[in-house]
């Protein structure tokens, strides 16, 4: 069971168990984090799902793709290069201990 | 127990309860649905659902855990048949006999399926998509199936005909219009989607109204053309619009025309009485009565409902959003088309990747992309400050639409 540590904009830091196949988007809506809205449920035409990636899982998460790339560039907050759409970010056992900080805003 | 009475349990019920208790409204809240599952989405019905991808726990807007966090009462399976409504607050009652007493009232009602009027409408076999019991059904109904005529080609009967054409069974679309989408897109865009959906093997008939459905032992064998043809099909799938839930409302004395009639700040004519989502027809100041189905428009027109209830009025003038998933192809859309003059198509080589921008009178009013989501993008940016892309540079591909400098609009 994968685990992901959300840390919202005040610094506060939830640890979610996912299952594999999971989308890091759909395991915090399930759970009632805050910090993600995901309007479109996943279809990745929003961008109200940013998320910021920790710099060391970078390598071991899913290719961004031109939707999502483009998406990105409309998220609410400021986009960064650890900047990901969560829908987009299928958990694997590789991503145990995957951590996230949500934006101050997705709106 | 007073409070807050939320009738639908659908997207605009759910943002509504959250953006009330996010606005510091610590009144009691509850919220009613008629169905009996926890409020899910919608979309992916005609798409990952319909497909097998997803099953119903995906769908959930929210988990339980929310709906407990935030104090908000949701009541699953019982549907609202009556309201009482005094100079402040009522009292509503449901169909097992259960009264809530409130003293403000929000509908967001959604909409159910307009049904097909013809013979044969109610034979086995004969499906409509709107919640997860019809979209169970109709998933119940496909194995060893081969064929399936959709009737109408809007968004849902095209985004369900692709997911079924993938799915191998031989799929014709039946269209009245003698366009597909012609309510809401150019005509180039129809024609684009015609031939897309030929392409991958579905059987696209314009022009052309159903007679009848025919059967045999109470089941559906085909779909009688007015044309005198009969298109045969183990399945047929009605996607004709949807009808707003209005019953409710008109019972109680407010203005229904096709919806309920709400102002720019979702309050419709009784001062303790909002409405939001599918259900609402929308006054907005210079385009009159606006009629919208989407996901946006729910969520952001409960939020506007949601602060008028909580005494802070703001107004709804959200850039409007929506979006459609055919098979592989993803359309994106940015704002109205109503009242356009001009369209400019970004169009290269690949036939499946372009934009429409729409014009009136040199102002953009809206985009249509079809695998072209930073073309989507900068139209809905745009929009939302209120500026333009002149219409003349915006046909040219080698300029990303952002990086076109867009224009103040003059005042009309
Ligand atoms: C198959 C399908 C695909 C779609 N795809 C897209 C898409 O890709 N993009 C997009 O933007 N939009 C899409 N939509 C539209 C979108 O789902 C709707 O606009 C949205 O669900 C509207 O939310 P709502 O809360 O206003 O209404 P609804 O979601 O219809 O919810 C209303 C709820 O109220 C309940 N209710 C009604 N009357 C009563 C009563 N008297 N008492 C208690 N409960 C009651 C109903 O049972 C229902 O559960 C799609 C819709 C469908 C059906």
């Amino acid at each position: 069971m994968p685990k992901v540590f959300y840390t919202d904009a005040d610094g506060v830091v939830r640890a979610i168990d996912g299952e594999v196949g999971d989308t890091v988007m759909e395991l915090a809506v399930r759970n009632g984090v805050p910090g993600i809205v995901a309007e479109c449920g996943g279809a990745c035409v929003c961008a109200t799902c940013h998320v910021y990636v920790r710099a060391d899982f970078g390598d071991r998460l899913p290719p961004m793709d031109e939707q999502e790339d483009d998406m990105l560039d409309g998220a609410a907050a400021p986009r960064r290069p650890e900047s990901r759409l969560s829908c987009q970010l299928t958990l694997t056992a590789e991503l145990d201990g995957l951590s996230v900080t949500t934006p101050a805003t997705q709106l | 127990m007073s409070g807050i009475l939320i009738v639908g349990g659908g997207q605009a019920a759910v943002q509504l309860a959250a953006s009330l208790r996010e606005y510091g409204v610590d009144r009691p809240i509850r919220l009613v649905g008629a169905e009996s599952w926890q409020p899910y989405q919608r979309p992916p019905l005609s798409k990952a659902f319909l497909a097998g991808r997803a099953q119903p726990g995906d769908l959930l807007l929210r988990s339980m855990d929310f709906y407990h966090a935030n104090d908000i009462d949701l009541v699953a399976g019982e549907r609202v048949v009556d309201i009482r409504l005094g100079a402040c607050g009522g009292v509503a009652e449901t169909d097992s006999g259960q009264r809530y007493a409130f003293d403000q009232l929000a509908l967001t009602t959604g909409g159910g399926p307009r049904r097909l009027a013809v013979d044969g409408a109610r034979l086995d076999g004969v499906h409509y998509l709107r919640d997860v019991a019809d979209a169970l059904r109709l998933r119940a109904d496909l194995p060893g199936r081969e064929s399936v005529v959709v009737i109408g080609g809007g968004f849902v009967g095209l985004e369900a005909a692709a997911t079924l054409r993938a799915q191998g069974l031989t799929t014709t679309v039946v269209e009245a219009a003698d366009r597909l989408l012609a309510r809401v897109v150019a005509p180039v865009v129809s024609d684009f989607y015609r031939s897309a959906h030929q392409r991958r093997g579905i059987d696209v008939r314009l022009g052309t109204s159903v007679e009848a459905i025919t059967g045999d032992r109470g089941r559906v064998t085909g779909v009688r053309l007015a044309d005198g043809t009969t298109v045969p099909a183990d399945l047929v799938l009605v996607g004709i619009g949807m009808v707003a839930h209005t019953d409710l409302a008109t019972r109680i004395g407010l203005d229904c025309r096709g919806g309920i009639v709400v102002d720019e700040y979702a309050r419709t004519g009784h001062p303790s009485v909002v409405a939001a989502g599918d259900c609402t027809a929308t006054r907005l100041p210079g385009a009159g009565l606006v009629r919208l189905e989407s996901v946006q428009h729910a969520t952001d027109q409960a939020r506007v409902a949601a602060a008028s209830l909580a005494g802070r009025l703001q107004p709804y003038r959200a850039t409007p959003w929506f979006w459609s998933e055919q098979g592989d192809l993803m359309l994106q859309m940015a704002g109205l088309v109503t009242g356009h003059d001009r369209v400019v198509v970004r169009a290269g080589p690949d036939p499946e990747r372009f934009c429409v921008l729409y014009y009136r009178r040199g102002r953009l009013l809206a985009g249509h992309a079809v695998n072209r989501p930073a073309d989507y993008l900068a139209v809905r940016q745009a929009l939302s400050r209120g500026a333009s892309i002149p219409p003349d540079l915006a046909a040219d591909l080698n300029t990303p639409l952002k990086q076109i400098p867009t224009e103040p609009v003059p005042c009309t």
